[in-house]
């Protein structure tokens, strides 16, 4: 057990460092959140005045709605790594080792948490910066990155499930665009819930991405119902696992077909 | 333990009914160079897969370093050093990074770590660029860090797949010598893959020819050769012929063997190259058969694959590639 965790930890590292190690990445992921940020708050700043938004200024509503998409999109990716890991033969390096089969997943896992909880930070920074306002304070902000981190984590286990069961770029880059801008419109990331139409509510019940955000939201709020939030949680977190567990399987599939 | 390695009757059959290997059997002597000789597509890889506890077989046993393959790959792991055909470098990293990890999963940790990549570093040459990317390393540098990395815990028996593939004359034979190198450590067993008849010919003290799926012949470099009566003699025609016709013809030449043709090629055999040029080329031309060239040969291991496995080894090779 200790060696899938020290295992876990050098695989993290080295996951972490290779990231580092790509400044156009670094770059993209710091400035896209921002132009989120910015370009939609500016866009959709009227959204407010709409009777029974129930918002009173769009970039509160806002900045947890990108720090939740931003998440969802960069572990949306996550399995391309793999695949280019399964190309090079680093995979099957370590599968003729001693090392962890878990630590192969989820030492990609950490690091998109730990990335994830970087950059939720930043984004939450940079909401205030532009105005944002965060009444639920630092336990708010703690519950919109745990929630943002959880739906991460599983997201980015089903990527590298997809990733490792389809072994092909192209299929991943398809997969995650027809999947991630949906499941985000899906969502209360731009609109207020009680504006969407009916159909979509009800979808919305049912969408992980919705369950962050409103999570976040909720733990933001002055008087937050921490009821919800610890739903919403407690259901991200089932997802998680679910999610992990199917991303072990679809490695096993990989490994007996060697 | 006599065997380092050892296998019997391994098949493995892929998805689309695709028989890597049938039947395969074999075993390499602790301390020596054992070498697997084949055409691309021939199963040696999906051989040194299974040997590697990479993936399981249909049916078959295999033992390395006297632990079951099957019942208890995690003791083979440990035992067992494996550079495959694909790097597996991680390109981001540095070369000491590389061999670092490679360490670490091991369960090496401090000093005796730091010491050991610093210690393989110097062997393998690679001081210099020890601490650049992967990335920037050229085709050789990358192939004896891989060696490098399969070296780090020492293990018993090494595994290299295809270790000259793609790498330049110059590379090549700086990698023969880096081979041969380690087979004169103490008690390490090598297992290559190659189907470059001159490396095993060269480096391999036993070898096993494999040919779709299958060991056609086994022994030392010189015992099979052996095997192979006198010199190869090879005579290319002016036109193609029928191979009945010069059968016939070449029937009253004495100390004559295995007369193949082959669209304009003749291969045969004769106990003296020498002596039995002059009968065939009179032979030959009694039957109006225009002769370009004749070359006469001492056997290859060329030959001992066309005898084995009935066609020639280049032949077999573009025959994989083919789609």
């Amino acid at each position: 057990m200790t060696h899938v965790l020290t295992d876990t930890l050098f695989m993290t590292q080295r996951h972490f460092r290779n990231l580092l190690r790509q400044p156009a990445w670094i770059l993209i992921s710091l400035v896209q959140p921002v132009v989120w940020l910015l370009l939609y708050g500016a866009l959709f700043r009227k959204i407010v005045e709409i009777p029974g938004f129930g918002a009173g200024s769009y970039i509160d509503f806002l900045t947890p709605g990108i720090v939740v998409m931003t998440c969802l999109f960069s572990a949306g990716w996550s399995g391309m790594d793999l695949i280019e890991d399964i190309d090079r033969g680093v995979i099957d390096r370590f599968l003729v080792s001693p090392a962890s089969r878990s630590s192969l997943i989820a030492g990609r896992l950490v690091q998109g948490a730990i990335v994830g909880i970087i950059q939720s930070v930043i984004i939450v920074v940079l909401g205030l910066i532009v105005g944002a306002e965060y009444p639920g304070g630092v336990a708010g902000i703690a519950a919109l990155t745990i929630c943002a981190v959880l739906l991460g984590t599983g997201v980015g286990a089903l990527s590298n499930a997809i990733g490792v069961l389809s072994r092909r770029v192209e299929t991943m880059v398809a997969v995650s665009n027809f999947v991630l801008l949906p499941l985000t419109f899906l969502s209360s990331v731009f609109m207020a819930r009680a504006l969407m139409p009916g159909w979509m509510q009800s979808v919305a019940t049912y969408n992980p991405v919705e369950w962050a955000v409103n999570a976040g939201r909720e733990g933001l709020a002055s008087s937050p119902d921490w009821g919800v939030v610890l739903s919403r949680m407690g259901w991200l977190a089932l997802f998680t696992l679910v999610c992990t567990w199917l991303a072990t399987r679809a490695f096993r599939v990989y490994q007996k077909s060697i | 333990m006599d065997n380092a390695i050892e296998a019997r009757g391994l098949v493995k059959t892929y998805r689309g009914d695709v028989r890597a290997l049938d039947g395969v059997s074999l075993a390499a002597e602790t301390g020596s160079v054992f070498g697997l000789l084949g055409p691309n597509g021939a199963g040696k890889s999906t051989a040194v897969k299974i040997l590697t506890t990479l993936s399981r077989p249909d049916a078959g046993e295999a033992f390395v370093a006297g632990h079951d393959v099957l019942r208890h790959p995690a003791r083979v792991r440990l035992a067992i050093g494996c550079v495959a055909q694909k790097s597996g470098l991680d390109l981001q990293a540095t070369g000491r990074e590389n061999l670092l990890l490679q360490g670490r999963v091991y369960g090496m940790r401090g000093g005796v770590l730091r010491s050991r990549a610093q210690e393989l570093i110097e062997r393998f040459g690679l001081s210099d660029a020890a601490d650049r990317v992967v990335k920037g390393y050229s085709g050789g540098m990358q192939r004896k860090l891989d060696v490098a990395v399969g070296l780090m815990h020492r293990p018993q028996v090494l595994f290299l797949d295809e270790p000259t593939t793609g790498l330049d004359p110059e590379a090549r034979v700086d990698m023969w010598s880096e081979i041969a190198r380690l087979a004169g450590d103490e008690g390490l067993t090598i297992l290559m893959t190659t189907h470059y008849l001159e490396e095993a010919d060269s480096l391999a003290r036993r070898l096993a020819i494999v040919d779709r799926g299958k060991v056609v012949a086994e022994g030392t470099p010189d015992e099979l050769k052996g095997e192979l009566r006198g010199d190869a003699i090879v005579v290319e025609l002016e036109e193609q012929v029928l191979d009945g016709e010069v059968r016939r013809a070449l029937d009253t030449v004495p100390e004559l063997y295995d007369v193949a043709v082959e669209a304009r090629t003749l291969r045969a055999r004769a106990d003296s190259g020498a002596r039995s040029v002059p009968a065939v080329l009179a032979a030959l031309e009694a039957e109006g058969v225009r002769v370009a060239s004749v070359t006469v040969s001492r056997p290859s291991l060329d030959d001992v694959y066309l005898q084995y496995a009935g066609r020639a080894f280049s032949e077999a090779d573009q025959e994989a590639k083919r789609p």
